[in-house]
């Protein structure tokens, strides 16, 4: 614990507070970029690109072992990651519109051509004499260990760059993720917005692939964004949301990772994130699951005491359990079924209610005031006073309840 | 070259094919209901499911592993329904998350448990080793008359070979069914097919190739097998059985080729070292889609014009 706590605090040493600096801005740009590909519905074209990585990594290390460099150069590697990532990108754009195969079935095509590549290129690396330590199957599943300030201060910079291009491409790509065909009619140019979005997410892929590695990024890119989803209705509010949720869990992530051997940072980040998704889904306020359930227990309960108090009213008896539970829990029916007297003033108020929507849908042809009768609604939520007064005069006078004089 | 091809040649080539055409097979449906990528999906959670069952059996024996990459493929498709529903999340999402949480608890599992004793790594799960399955026992064409040399096969052909007759059966089997429910899902149900009940039974038998193939080659090929050659023979017909029968083709090319020009490639361009073969079938297989995509018969939607669609 206390070494969590340290690492949370950057105590934990040189290595782990710059992995940690770096998850979180990496999970900030990953979770802004993210947002719209998540709103364009084209979250798994992220899992093209990141997989089209590969064979540039390794394309990148041959040709810089050829000019005679260091093939380990981090910068050169993800120039040439960069590379092959838009080459896969533009055969899913190229594949989806001119042949009829659907986006998935490109996606899947491209991601595992070129996948396949790259461990193709990764074998012949291999035997290459300058590729035995080459420790390109890092690239796979991230490694943090013996992270540079250099890569760091790239993870910054790139992080960086990404986070402004949302916010300048902000309005053309909300436009589009939300109504593609009006922001062609007014003008927008769609494919290029798209491939912008794309290129963005390119560039965060590329700059977590030292992290987090190609099969994970993905889901920094998904996770945190589908999850800011479910605490707001506002593009602009889950834009931030989902980069302040993909910094947490990246920066949680990192020192949870950092607290105890064998615990990669990769996976942890992506747990991390899952676990505020897992919570998100569940305890939100609005689109939660345990949310959802309450309001339908609610419901259930107004129904239930409704139709009971009408049946009090009308002097019938109540059969249903839970319309008893309801009404006796609210102090409206002793547990015989006898109601009380603040049953019966309830009843006969509901009943009015009643009588007076009869009414009210007698002589309102009004389909959007009249259409609002629900068996639920109260009368004085939709008419004025004023209207109700004139209801009850064609009601007549009040009769007494439940057969009480 | 008879012998040596029969001891390290002839047994890759088989599985790579079987386990291509026991994936493309399921796949021509997946593409054709949209679903291509739960086959991406399947295999990523693989891992965690082999992982688990080697958690719990201390073994890396084939028929814990089977069962636990099954339950896992399960419990994947379970979650992304769950999660679809539950938060109103489209596919597409739901599914990016579900199997890269999978994958993640998978890897982090597996460098929390001690797995040096046995071979058992990310690595491999990815690539496959292909290269491997060689039938030491064989002295010649002959030994495939020789009961004794049989005995020494790689148990993955066997394996493969069964997993692949019987997702052949099961297609053939509800072969009425599975057409009429991919190309309309409201007529299937007027005619009172159990809907439901044949897309799962897909998913299924789709989990069941990648499985078994998973065991024999890796995710890699499993992935591109489900996809590539479906895709590339749904531009070359508008029928289905030809559609079908194209892929099963495509499927075949596609592993032999990718071994062949794995094992003898760098050979011909004067490099000592054999690359992966894996790889090498899903680059063969993309080579198959790229050619179909330029100039299958089939390759633009009718009437489209040259626009986004």
């Amino acid at each position: 614990m206390d070494t969590l706590i340290s690492a949370l605090l950057l105590q934990a040493g040189y290595n782990a507070a710059l992995v940690g600096i770096g998850a979180a801005l990496l999970g900030v740009a990953s979770g802004a970029a993210g947002t719209f590909l998540v709103l364009r519905k084209r979250a798994l074209v992220s899992d093209a690109v990141a997989h089209a990585t590969l064979p540039g990594v390794g394309l990148a290390f041959v040709a810089m072992v050829a000019l005679g460099g260091d093939g380990r150069a981090l910068a050169g590697l993800l120039a040439g990651s960069a590379l092959s990532a838009w080459v896969g990108l533009l055969a899913v754009e190229w594949m989806t519109r001119r042949t009829r195969l659907p986006e998935d079935a490109a996606i899947g095509a491209v991601l595992s051509v070129f996948f396949g590549l790259g461990i193709v290129i990764l074998t012949l690396i291999q035997t290459m004499s300058a590729g035995r330590q080459a420790g390109l199957e890092d690239f796979l599943l991230g490694a943090t260990a013996g992270m540079l300030f250099s890569d760091a201060a790239m993870i910054a910079v790139g992080g960086a760059v990404a986070v402004a291009l949302v916010w300048a491409l902000r309005r053309p790509m909300t436009l589009v993720a939300f109504d593609a065909e009006y922001a062609a009619a007014t003008g927008t140019d769609v494919r290029r917005v798209d491939l912008a979005m794309m290129a963005l997410v390119m560039g965060v892929t590329v700059i977590g692939l030292k992290l987090v590695g190609l099969v994970l990024i993905v889901a920094l890119l998904i996770i945190p964004p589908v999850t800011a989803r479910f605490w707001t209705e506002r593009s602009g509010r889950m834009v931030w949301g989902a980069a302040a949720l993909g910094g947490a869990s990246g920066y949680l992530g990192a020192a949870i990772s950092a607290s105890a051997p064998a615990l990669p940072t990769g996976p942890i980040i992506v747990l991390v994130a899952a676990a505020l998704f897992a919570l998100s889904l569940l305890f939100a306020p609005a689109r939660g699951v345990l949310a959802a359930m309450l309001r339908q227990r609610r419901f259930q309960a107004r129904v239930h005491r409704r139709q009971g108090l009408l049946a009090l009213a009308r002097s019938e008896p109540i059969l249903e359990p839970y319309t008893i539970r309801v009404l006796v829990a609210e102090g409206l029916l002793r547990r015989d079924g006898v109601a009380t007297e603040a049953g019966r003033a309830e009843a006969a108020r509901i009943a009015r209610d009643e009588k007076r929507w009869e009414v009210a849908r007698e002589i309102h042809r009004d389909a959007a005031l009249t259409g609002r009768y629900d068996g639920l609604t109260p009368i004085d939520a939709v008419f004025t006073a004023d209207e109700i007064a004139e209801f009850d005069r064609r009601l007549g006078p009040p009769m007494p309840v439940g057969g009480m004089a | 070259m008879g012998a040596e091809f029969v001891q390290f040649s002839l047994p890759p080539i088989l599985i790579g094919t079987l386990a291509a055409i026991a994936c493309a097979l399921p796949g021509n449906f997946l593409i054709l209901r949209r679903q291509a990528l739960i086959g991406d999906a399947i295999s990523h959670v693989v891992l965690p499911g082999i992982v688990v069952a080697f958690l719990v059996t201390g073994t890396v024996a084939a028929l814990p592993m089977l069962v636990g990459a099954g339950g896992a493929a399960l419990v994947a498709v379970v979650l992304i329904e769950v999660i679809r529903r539950l938060g109103r999340i489209e596919p597409g999402a739901a599914m990016g998350v579900t199997f890269t949480t999978l994958f993640a608890a998978g890897v982090l599992l597996l460098e929390r448990s001690d797995t040096s004793s046995v071979h058992l790594d990310v690595e491999h799960a990815l690539m496959g080793n292909l290269e491997s399955l060689v039938w030491l026992d064989a002295t010649g064409w002959a030994s495939l008359a020789d009961p004794a040399a049989l005995a020494g096969l790689p148990p993955e052909l066997p394996r493969i070979a069964a997993a692949c007759a019987v997702v052949v059966a099961l297609t053939a089997l509800f072969w009425r069914w599975l057409r009429i429910s991919t190309f309309d899902e409201g007529f299937a149900r007027g005619l009172g097919l159990p809907v439901g009940a044949i897309g799962l039974g897909l998913v299924a038998t789709a989990a069941l190739a990648a499985v078994a193939a998973f065991d024999a080659v890796g995710s890699i090929i499993v992935i591109a097998m489900f996809i590539c050659p479906p895709a590339a023979a749904r531009l070359m017909t508008d029928r289905l059985e030809v559609q079908v029968a194209w892929s099963v083709a495509f499927a075949t090319l596609s592993a032999v080729a990718g071994y062949v020009l794995a094992g003898y490639g760098p050979l011909w361009l004067g490099h000592p070292h054999a690359v992966s073969a894996a790889g090498m079938i899903a680059v063969v297989s993309g080579a198959i889609l790229a050619l179909a995509c330029l100039f299958g018969p089939r390759r633009t939607r009718s009437g489209a014009a040259t626009g986004s669609g």
